[in-house]
């Protein structure tokens, strides 16, 4: 049991390894965003003080979605795919292997160098430690539903551009209440109600995403 | 033990054959044969469940395959037209994936034994995108000795790409699969040595 779980998952976060410019270029792409709001809106340190939560939950999502469509990409191209869904297991099983490494080599490396990006925005220093706890709780939500949206543009022409279309306004929720989290722990209300509803979306996507990426997966290859 | 009964294939919105009927007996080997684009690829993965039909039902003893779809899926093995390699992976690594993700507890040095059986020896730590077509098919038909516990073998097109020796060894290993009393349905557009002349099911037969 579990065989073909921890196959995916080694496998990919080997094939992360050996692609690890792919990683990054997302790393890359997250600290440019960041670095483009004071270009944008002046360098008054108030100012960016206000929009620093907003801008680096906006930044860490555009990463994830910057490095969603391949996900099932090559493993679709090479016949990979149909060989994991002729495997005893039940898909939603290795779909969530995927997920776990994809937020492992995309996801956990923004949520460590998120903090570093708060200072340049001068972030209070009491926000960081929910700032990265909402990071935490919050791309893991973003890699379930964005892989629900991959699997469902698999193999369409343009498929890139209508992943974003389809995903960004699933990521709404996520946005609101992951920024709201640092803006309530600065003003003193506490960020717990945040950080719980954070923790319950991710419950529930882990519930069901996985199901609905199998489902959209089989649609896809058929 | 594999039955098929009255399958219908519709592809876009085109009908690509219906009432296709036949039926494969333990030992047996069935060549589908018709010419391109009459759905023979696609009748493989009817069989093997990867697509739905439009109408009929495959039979897997006795019962049908959508219902028994995990008991179904572990005593077949599905060899399609992409070799499933990724270009990053040795071809060792490809193979270990292969077979750990499809549920085979096989160990290393099996694996390792298997691609220097089918003459990839020299090419066992180099990434797979330096293989040649040849090499990068017969990467993906060595999990073929690592499966004899699964009697049906499905195959699309094993023989493309591949020298005159290998074609050979393969239609060898393919018969001798057949004489263990396991199963080989595949597609192919050559004449292979097998031991006993294949059931040939042509398509075009049942196209519409």
């Amino acid at each position: 049991m579990l065989s073909t779980f921890f196959a995916v998952l080694r496998r990919d976060l080997l094939l992360a390894w050996r692609g690890r410019a792919d990683v990054l270029v997302t790393l890359a792409f997250f600290v440019i965003v960041v670095c483009l709001f004071p270009f944008g809106v002046g360098a008054e340190p108030n100012q960016l003080r206000a929009i620093a939560p907003g801008v680096l939950w906006v930044a860490a999502l555009l990463a994830c979605l910057l490095s969603l469509h391949r996900l099932f990409a090559q493993d679709y191209a090479d016949g990979t795919l149909e060989q994991l869904l002729l495997s005893r297991e039940p898909a939603a099983l290795w779909v969530m292997a995927k997920v776990l490494a994809f937020w492992i080599s995309t996801g956990l490396p923004v949520v460590a160098i998120a903090p570093g990006m708060a200072l340049l925005l001068d972030l209070e220093q009491g926000g960081l430690p929910v700032l990265v706890l909402s990071l935490a709780l919050g791309t893991p939500i973003l890699a379930l539903l964005g892989a629900v949206g991959a699997a469902l543009t698999l193999g369409l022409r343009g498929g890139g551009m209508l992943l974003a279309l389809l995903v960004l306004p699933l990521f709404v929720p996520v946005l609101i209440f992951g920024a709201g989290a640092v803006e309530a722990e600065l003003s003193g209300t506490g960020a717990i109600a945040h950080l719980l509803l954070l923790g319950g979306g991710l419950a529930g996507a882990l519930a069901l995403a996985p199901l609905a990426c199998a489902a959209a997966l089989r649609i896809s290859t058929d | 033990m594999l039955e098929v009964q009255e399958l219908a294939c519709l592809k876009g919105d085109r009908l690509l054959f219906r009432d296709l009927a036949f039926r494969l007996q333990a030992g047996g080997l069935l060549r589908v044969a018709g010419p391109n684009g009459v759905g023979k690829t696609s009748l493989l993965r009817l069989v093997t469940g990867l697509a739905l039909p439009e109408a009929g039902e495959v039979r897997w003893r006795g019962h049908p395959i959508r219902r028994e779809r995990e008991a179904f899926h572990g005593e077949l093995l599905y060899l399609g037209h992409a070799p499933a390699l990724n270009d990053l992976l040795t071809p060792l690594e490809n193979l270990r994936f292969a077979c750990a993700a499809a549920g085979d507890g096989v160990d290393a040095q099996a694996c390792v034994d298997a691609l220097v059986r089918i003459g990839l020896a020299n090419q066992l730590d180099l990434p797979a995108r330096v293989l040649s077509q040849g090499q990068r098919r017969r990467v993906g038909l060595a999990r073929l000795f690592l499966s004899a516990s699964r009697p049906l073998w499905v195959l699309d097109e094993p023989f493309t790409a591949l020298d005159v020796h290998a074609v050979a060894d393969l239609a060898a290993t393919l018969s001798e699969h057949c004489e263990a009393g396991g199963m080989v349905m595949l597609t192919t557009h050559q004449d292979a040595p097998f031991r006993r002349p294949p059931q040939v099911l042509d398509v075009g037969a049942f196209a519409c």
